[in-house]
């Protein structure tokens, strides 16, 4: 199931990802948390929107070269899809702490451990719905190409 | 603290294994800023005993080539307009006790030349730490018997800026022996390193673990205040210090303290610690 890229990859990462991915693919769903397969189209979309994913705010993605203003704050996304399977991409999305650490900057987008005072009309909220998750996951799992 | 610790230690071994396919990081830039050619600033100082880094860094390093020559020449910069309204503003006769800050205090080149690089001071009648907003507020109030501005009032920005200025090139340095200056940095601290709102960071994220990396399009600094009241090229306006932490919290996606809250004098209190040395800048010029 994982693939040769990410058992390299993770041979770097000794501390943290085996264990992180052990728990994610035990605590989350194999498949589409909803049922539905998510649309690449719109995920891409999702990305580049600030007030949903702003994933480019820390990632570049090469594909989406249309958007200026890439961050580095995060590990490009080139070629994400040879070094997670789907289900650990949609394990990092649901909530990033789980498989980097508590310590992580990247947002959980579909979970309600946050921080302190959350302003009025995001309590109770999360950053994504379901279904918009399987869009970026279905979007990140098209990124094959591996950076240069 | 050691949670950050451990935290930093993470992101640095994760950032290392990332590398192979990690953009690089942008170091801060190696320049010197000297004010009309003359005044030689320290922008690069040795960090206070304590403190997560070896060196602390204006933010000032971390802009582009025109938005540092902007700082660099103060025909240019458009944050001298702001200090000329402030002198205009230090002359101007306000409140029922018919007296101006010059009445008191007259010639400001002499009497607040280094007065701003001490901010925030203890202040044993109110029982907490005052910035400069609250000190003229304090005057205003007190010996003009004028109303205290309220928060960002341009006068109250244009008369900060005016009076930090007349410290330009003086090192930051507050003193925290006074009264409970020390609790109030703890405090601070504390919230420095607190992680607030929906996105869940904690300034530390942002300015101590990424410093050196863009965010969008912004270079992430360090987060120090040594330039403020600030011109900020973005929104073609003086920023507030506390103007620019309530931003940096809203984009977190958590409720912005009030201006001037304990929340908010405790992280002054403490971040201003955190760029001791450091020239003060005002006004400095930001994107
Ligand atoms: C505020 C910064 C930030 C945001 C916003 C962010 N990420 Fe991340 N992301 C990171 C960092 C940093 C890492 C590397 C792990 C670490 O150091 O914690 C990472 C890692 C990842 C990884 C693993 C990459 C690899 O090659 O191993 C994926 C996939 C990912 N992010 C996807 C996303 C997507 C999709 C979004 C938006 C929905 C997003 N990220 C938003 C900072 C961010
Ligand atoms: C999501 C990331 C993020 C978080 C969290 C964050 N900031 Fe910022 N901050 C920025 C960015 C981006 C800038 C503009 C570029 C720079 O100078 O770093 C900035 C600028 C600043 C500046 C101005 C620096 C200068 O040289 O003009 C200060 C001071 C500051 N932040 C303090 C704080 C404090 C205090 C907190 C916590 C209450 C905080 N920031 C939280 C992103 C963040």
């Amino acid at each position: 199931m994982l693939k040769i890229g990410l058992a390299a990859f993770g041979a770097c990462l000794p501390m943290s990802i085996p264990a992180g991915a052990q728990t994610a693919s035990d605590a989350t769903a194999e498949t589409s948390m909803t049922g539905v397969p998510g649309d690449p189209d719109t995920g891409r979309k999702i990305l580049a929107d600030r007030k949903l994913g702003n994933c480019l705010a820390c990632h570049t993605v090469s594909d989406m070269s249309e958007h200026p203003f890439q961050g580095d704050v995060g590990p490009t996304l080139d070629g994400v899809a040879n070094r997670w399977a789907p289900e650990q991409l949609r394990a990092i999305l649901v909530d990033a702490k789980m498989m980097f650490g508590d310590q992580t900057i990247m947002p959980g987008f579909y979970t309600l451990k946050v921080g302190v005072d959350v302003a009025e009309p995001f309590q109770g909220e999360r950053i994504l719905t379901a279904q918009q998750v399987e869009d970026v996951v279905a979007y990140l799992t098209t990124l094959t190409k591996d950076p240069n | 603290m050691n949670n950050a610790k451990t935290g930093l230690a993470a992101t640095l071994a994760l950032a290392v294994g990332l590398a192979a396919v990690g953009p690089a990081h942008s170091d801060p830039v190696d320049d010197t800023l000297v004010i009309d050619g003359e005044l030689e600033m320290v922008t690069r100082v040795k960090a206070p005993e304590g403190h997560p880094f070896d060196e602390v860094i204006s933010g000032w390093h971390y802009r582009t080539d025109e938005t540092r020559a902007l700082e660099a020449d103060t025909f240019q910069n458009p944050g001298m307009l702001y200090t000329q309204r402030g002198e205009e503003v230090w002359n101007t006769v306000e409140g029922e006790a018919g007296k101006s800050c010059a009445s008191c205090h007259e010639d400001a080149s002499a009497s607040m030349k280094g007065v701003g690089a001490h901010y925030p001071k203890w202040n044993a009648a109110a029982g907490k730490p005052f910035n400069l907003e609250l000190q003229i507020n304090d005057c205003r109030v007190s010996n003009m018997q004028a109303e205290p501005y309220k928060f960002d009032d341009p006068d109250q920005k244009a008369l900060v800026t005016f009076v930090k200025h007349q410290s330009l090139g003086m090192p930051m340095q507050i003193d925290l022996s006074e009264g409970e200056m020390q609790q109030w940095w703890e405090r601070g601290k504390e919230r420095y390193y607190l992680r607030m709102g929906q996105l869940n960071l904690a300034c530390a994220t942002c300015h101590e673990n990424y410093n050196g990396n863009y965010i969008r399009a912004d270079h992430l600094s360090q987060g120090n205040v040594n330039g403020f009241p600030t011109y900020r090229l973005k929104q073609a306006n003086m920023v507030s210090l506390h103007n620019r932490f309530r931003g940096c919290i809203r984009d977190t996606r958590a409720e912005q303290p009030k201006a001037f809250s304990d929340d908010l004098m405790a992280l002054e209190v403490y971040v201003t610690w955190r760029g001791t040395g450091l020239s003060i800048e005002t006004p400095a010029v930001r994107q």
